[in-house]
């Protein structure tokens, strides 16, 4: 009986998981459907379960949709969702949120892992579309995870033996999901000979004798992204051959969308094969010529792209060595450009006459005269002055014509070779066009002309007018008249008033050090009247006019000279006025509280930019002192107005203040604080933290030791800050950096701070002595770092000098020499790490004196890294490396 | 794979005005820290004793001292003090006597050289000394002031001196205090820097003397103190040529030109600090070649037929030096004492008689003196014993260039060692 019993209760529970598992995939795939229903009501109640499913058992829940995803006889609908849902659990845009699923991924039991995947390559065959294509993404993501982790090697073969399938479209799958890998991984982790592979499969898949365009579309895709694992292949003069025919093939096909894929692998190649490009550019050049002139706009617009691609290289390689090539250079300059120069400045001339009506009202828009003018822009910048007359044919030829489409190509072909060839080729030219263009500004019927005319008069201000231009553009004689205009345009239609803003801030920007006396003052009131004026238009809102009107405004501010500070002084309480009726509207609607948040941080902008001025100079900062308690009691009500975050414009204000207002600053300290904490919590907004990092900064040097008080509080958001790997890196370094200001201005009162920021201090200090193998970016990241870690020390070492405490230093002074040391040995840190290096070697023999002594000198850098800076030519280095051997001169020989 | 959007910025600059506030921020704050640094590294580090005297001070000198004989004296007050720490802002704040009692405490004295040093060719430096008044010079705030040896103020005046001037240029923390050793030169009107104690804010007492030479010409040169004189700058400074004590140095001092007179020569250690008072590791010597004033002079500038001595007469009659080990010289009778009026820390006048000094083992076994009278009001101090053993011997047996030079080929000839012949030839 005993033995029935067992059998029957066996029986029962298989049946049960078999039931139950049925139920379980019925209810999975009407759940899916439910949370794609119109219904609203029906599609939250779908998402809960989803969530709960999730949240109360993991791996049935991923093993459910990918065998939703899997499964030919479930709806479309619900095998998609299932396939988006598996991909957003292992990946998220958030750095934190993505290493927490990868985490969590890689901590699945592997027979549910394998299980998946399984289903994923299965669903690959899939005929529906919609299957294999989400299930291709899906193993992307999975093959991110798991092949930098040496997981899943049979992925790529098994891929690769699909290819060989008859189905096309387990062809097309299988190409898109290696395109979407080479997306996903970086070749390093690729061994060469799986590399060869799926390029031979990829070119193959693009070859013209591919009868299916699907296939080959999806092959071209997929090269895209293989490309950056083809450096072995493009040194290989036959398969680069082979690759590059292919390619240029591509170009050529019937269909729309396989040209424009295989235009964006030649972009793609221009930038990370330039210095391959010599054999095939005249092929490249008479395909892109020939797309330009007759393709359809979205592979038009790729030819182009191809060009300004070689002109961003060209510029980048010409800026580096400066023109002058040796053996030493990494990549020479084929000068492709020059060599192709008159047939390419033809060939985009003609495409600046297929402007669209309304363009300039359309935020997003971007079309091939666009694209013509901005790769004419560039060729100036990478050619000078040799583009000029090969442009100004065209530009006399037609900028009187009635047709407004030649009059906006020639304005437009005149403003974008403005910047690259030298004012003495320019300024002649200039001298004629200005008049023209000032009357064309008032004159032209056309709104689109007057655009361009406006900005090409602002691109003349930018490039041809400052202290560093020997013939002025702009004399005494036409100041009147261009300002005159200026203002006048600033009532034109918004987009047309926008650019004439921008013309005026690049007018002022050229007196910025015109001394003592400026060509504006006359007009100063006037401009600032207007600019006023414009942030009170009614469609001040449209192409961002009153953005550019109040940016204007603080440009006129920073180079106004001491004969207009009165004027200034006169400004702050308009714009306080301005910013006080901001914060008394009520009950707004959440498109009319964006509004005012936008408003408000750009008039947090101009008082700052007007706090920096007027406190510059002691006169000015006296009397703008009065406004101190209201404008700070202005800002701590536009803190209020945002619950959660803190405005960046305002806590940059914050700073600026403090700055000018000095130890006083105490006063308002209680209540700012809690915002400032708020701005040091703010992880999402990396910039609002790194805004307040440095308004805590300001607030140090403001206060000294009067900030004591608040340091706990302080010290402690920063620790939390520092140890989370939510928040932006970025932010790392100039935390950093506060720790010295903060023991600046607490001196020893630090003492109790030591212990928690040392051992942070000491393993970033490990962790960034070391570069060896980063990209260039990584070595720029790690020489921020490294400069707010000797910051740190530097501002900790003078903080305790004098005091009895600095015995409380000594166990850690071995192993900054040491961490010195060790930056030195791997000779790649920058001339700004250096000075803050060698000062740190200083502050360290100042503080610490003859205790040190003999660690000192058993120290690298108090002999080999301290001559080298001696040496430097660079004059602040040298300074601080003085300093240095002064200070341990002395710390040796007491 | 997501499309690839190929948009470039049409008709916009480059950086936007946030982006540009932004960054226009963090290079305030950039500056604000590096200028905050370097105030914490140049500020409070150069405390200089004051040593506020309980007794009653000495007797304020109006009239400016005969300059020869500034030289080598030095205050002989004990140390019976309550010591009081004040840096030098705080030291220029003190009213007259307390500000002069300070600054004639910090200069460093030479003694007079009566024999050749040791290893004179490798630790010591050489310059012709200019022949003027010695004295401090002190920026700071905007101003800058001389003082001389006793105290008083030679000159108020502007400079091209870190923070010397009233002027907008002026760079480093305007608390910063630069003091530099001086000579002023009386016919070019220029002060030459023969030593430098303190550059902006950052002290150099504890220096060796090889690295406040370095010092002082790399940064003397970085302003434009050496430049003539104009608005914002009175005086011109100028260095002095220092020398390895080797042959060509001795005679590149000793015949060579100078755009100065010079009285002397000054030898320096390259290891000694700055030590405030009379220190054996600075030494003078002179010959007629490179000093008008070999021997004393009395207040009318003749030279007296006996050398005179000026000693200082303690409580139990002894006359002594005014070196920190006072050397006695003799006693005087109490009844003599009485009866001359004289108290004890009166500086006396005595002729040194022809039974001259006599020594033994190196020190002064006896001398032959005879009182004169109290010395001139202008004297602060008594004789070092070096003077006046320099002075004895300069009458009857001095120490010569031509010995000074010796002193500098043997020390080669031996260093050189058999094995290593200089080709001269």
């Amino acid at each position: 009986r005993n033995y029935k019993s067992v059998i029957f209760f066996l029986w029962l529970v298989t049946n049960c998981f078999i039931f139950l598992g049925q139920y379980m995939a019925m209810e999975i795939t009407q759940v899916l459907l439910n949370a794609q229903s119109v219904d609203g009501h029906v599609r939250k109640h779908a998402e809960e379960s989803l969530k709960q499913f999730q949240e109360q058992n993991l791996p049935g829940f991923l093993l459910s949709l990918s065998g939703e995803l899997a499964s030919e006889e479930k709806p479309v609908d619900s095998r998609k969702l299932a396939g988006l849902i598996l991909k957003n659990a292992l990946d998220a845009k958030e750095q934190h949120r993505k290493f927490e699923l990868v985490q969590r991924w890689l901590s699945l039991d592997s027979n549910v892992k394998n299980q998946i995947k399984t289903c994923l390559l299965q669903t690959l065959s899939s005929p529906v579309p919609d299957a294999h294509s989400t299930a291709s993404q899906v193993i992307a993501k999975v093959a991110g995870i798991e092949l930098p982790q040496k997981q899943w090697p049979e992925l790529i073969g098994s891929l690769l033996s699909n290819i060989h399938q008859v189905p096309a479209h387990v062809k097309q799958a299988t190409l898109e999901t290696l395109g979407y890998m080479c997306e996903e991984v970086s070749p390093d982790v690729v061994d060469q000979d799986q590399v060869n592979k799926i390029l031979t499969a990829v070119v193959q898949g693009m070859n013209a004798s591919e009868a299916n365009n699907d296939v080959r579309l999806a092959a071209t895709r997929a090269l895209y992204n293989a490309l950056g694992f083809a450096q072995a292949n493009f040194t290989n003069d036959m398969e680069r051959d082979y690759i590059m025919r292919v390619v240029c093939e591509a170009t050529l096909s019937p269909e729309v969308k396989i040209r424009q894929a295989a235009f964006e692998c030649l972009v793609s190649i221009s930038s990370t094969y330039y210095e391959k490009l010599a054999p095939y550019i005249q092929d490249i050049f008479n395909i892109t010529a020939k797309a330009v002139k007759e393709d359809e706009e979205p592979v038009a617009l790729q030819a182009i792209e191809f060009w300004s691609s070689i002109c961003d290289e060209e510029i980048d390689i010409l800026e580096e060595y400066g023109g002058d090539f040796t053996g030493d250079s990494d990549i020479p300059c084929f000068y492709f450009i020059r060599q192709a120069l008159p047939a390419l400045v033809s060939m985009l001339l003609e495409t600046l006459l297929k402007q669209e009506e309304d363009q300039d009202q359309d935020e997003g828009a971007w079309n091939i005269a666009m694209a013509g003018g901005t790769c004419l822009g560039l060729i100036a910048r990478t050619v000078g002055d040799d583009i000029v007359p090969l442009v100004m044919p065209f530009i006399e030829e037609n900028i009187t014509k009635p047709d407004w489409r030649q009059r906006e190509a020639a304005t437009y072909a005149f403003g974008s070779i403005l910047e690259g060839p030298s004012p003495d080729k320019l300024t002649p030219t200039v001298n004629v066009a200005l008049n023209f263009m000032l009357s064309a500004l008032t004159k032209d019927p056309n709104n689109h002309v007057k655009d361009t005319t406006a900005w090409t008069l602002g691109r003349i201000f930018e490039f041809l007018h400052g202290s560093t231009v020997e013939t002025p553009i702009i004399t005494h004689t036409n100041c009147q008249q261009i300002i005159t205009v200026l203002l006048q345009s600033m009532k034109d239609v918004p987009n047309v008033a926008e650019k004439a803003c921008g013309a005026l801030y690049f007018l002022a920007q050229g007196y910025e050090d015109v001394g003592s006396s400026s060509p504006l003052t006359p007009f100063f009131q006037e401009i600032v009247q207007s600019l006023l004026t414009v942030t009170h238009r009614d469609d001040a809102g449209e192409s961002r006019l009153r953005t550019a009107a109040y940016e204007t405004l603080n440009e006129v501010v920073r180079c106004s000279t001491d004969e207009t500070a009165s004027m200034v002084l006169q400004l702050v309480p308009v714009i306080m006025m301005e910013l006080h009726q901001t914060l008394e509207a009520q009950k707004l609607s959440s498109d009319e509280r964006e509004k005012q948040n936008e408003l408000q941080g750009l008039l947090c902008g101009c008082l700052q930019v007007i706090i920096q001025k007027l406190g510059s100079s002691e006169p000015t900062k006296y009397v703008f002192m009065q406004y101190a308690d209201q404008i700070m009691s202005l800002f701590l009500r536009v803190f209020a107005c945002r619950s959660a975050t803190v405005h960046e414009e305002a806590m940059l204000a914050i700073g600026a203040l403090a700055y000018a207002t000095g130890p006083d600053f105490a006063k308002y300290m209680q209540e700012f604080y809690k915002y400032l904490e708020m701005g040091l919590q703010n992880f999402e907004e990396y910039q609002v933290c790194a805004v307040t990092v440095g308004v805590v900064g300001d607030i140090c040097r403001a206060l000294e030791d009067k900030i004591l008080p608040y340091c706990d509080g302080i010290m402690t958001q920063l620790l939390k800050d520092l140890s989370s790997y939510q928040l932006h890196r970025s932010v790392k370094p100039p935390i950093f950096s506060c720790f010295g200001d903060i023991s600046l201005a607490i001196g020893e009162n630090f003492e109790k701070y030591l212990m928690y920021a040392m051992p942070m201090l000491q393993s970033a200090a490990e962790l960034s002595a070391h570069t060896s193998g980063a990209d260039d970016e990584m070595t720029e990241y790690t020489n921020l770092l490294r400069n707010g870690i000797l910051e740190a020390y530097s501002g900790i070492f003078q903080g305790f000098k004098n005091s009895p405490k600095t015995q409380l230093l000594m166990p850690y002074a071995s192993h900054i020499l040491q961490f010195l040391d060790s930056i030195y040995m791997e000779k790649d840190m920058d001339d700004v790490v250096m000075k803050t290096a060698i000062g740190v070697l200083g502050d360290l023999a100042d503080t610490l004196g003859s205790n040190a002594s003999s660690l000192i000198q058993q120290s690298l850098s108090s002999k080999d890294f301290l001559n080298e800076c001696l040496s430097s030519d660079d004059h602040l280095i040298k300074e601080s490396a003085e300093w240095a051997k002064l200070a341990i001169s002395r710390a040796i020989s007491v | 794979m997501a499309p690839h959007d190929l948009r470039r910025p049409f008709k916009r600059p480059a950086i936007s005005d946030q982006q540009r506030r932004r960054e226009l921020t963090l290079l305030r704050q950039n500056q604000s820290r590096c200028d905050a640094q370097n105030h914490a590294r140049f500020l409070a580090s150069s405390v200089l004793a004051l040593h506020s005297q309980s007794q009653s001070p000495e007797p304020i000198f109006e009239s400016p001292i005969v300059e020869h004989e500034l030289e080598t004296e030095v205050d002989s007050e004990p140390e019976t003090v309550q010591h009081r720490e004040l840096d030098v802002r705080q030291a220029s704040k003190l009213g007259g006597s307390g500000a002069r009692k300070w600054f004639a405490k910090q200069l460093m004295l030479p003694e007079w050289m009566i024999d050749v040093p040791d290893r004179f060719i490798h630790d010591w430096y050489v310059f012709a000394r200019p022949a003027g008044k010695r004295c401090f010079v002190v920026s700071s705030n905007g101003t800058t002031v001389s003082r001389l040896r006793n105290g008083s103020i030679l000159h108020h005046f502007p400079s091209a001196l870190p923070n010397g001037a009233r002027t907008k240029d002026n760079s480093g923390s305007a608390q910063s205090y630069s003091i530099l050793d001086c000579i002023f030169h009386e016919s070019d009107q220029t002060y030459y820097v023969i030593d430098m104690v303190c550059w902006q804010g950052y002290s150099l007492y504890d220096c060796t003397a090889e690295f406040r030479f370095f010092w002082l010409n790399s940064k003397l040169a970085e302003t434009r103190a050496c430049d003539p004189p104009s608005h914002y700058h009175k005086y011109k400074f100028s260095s002095v040529p220092v020398y390895n004590c080797d042959e060509t140095g001795l005679l590149s001092v000793h015949r060579g030109a100078t755009p100065y007179v010079k009285d002397g020569l000054l030898f320096y250690n390259k290891h000694a600090h700055y030590q405030t008072g009379n220190t054996p590791l600075t030494l003078v010597w002179k010959d007629e070649n490179c000093s008008q004033y070999v021997i004393d002079t009395d207040s009318k500038g003749q030279i007296p037929s006996q050398q005179q001595v000026v000693l200082e007469l303690q409580d139990d009659g002894k006359l002594i030096t005014s070196d920190d080990l006072p050397v006695v010289f003799g006693c005087l009778d109490a009844d003599f004492i009485v009866k001359s009026g004289l108290h004890s820390g009166n500086l006396l006048r005595f002729a040194v008689s022809d039974g001259g000094l006599s020594f033994a083992d190196g020190k002064l076994e006896q001398a032959d003196i005879q009182y004169l009278g109290k010395s001139n009001r202008a004297r602060a101090f008594a004789d070092s014993f070096s003077k006046v053993i320099f002075q004895y011997m300069v009458r009857h047996s001095p120490l010569r260039f031509d010995d000074l030079l010796a002193a500098v080929s043997s020390s080669t000839a031996k260093a050189n060692g058999p094995s290593d012949v200089e080709m001269s030839g």
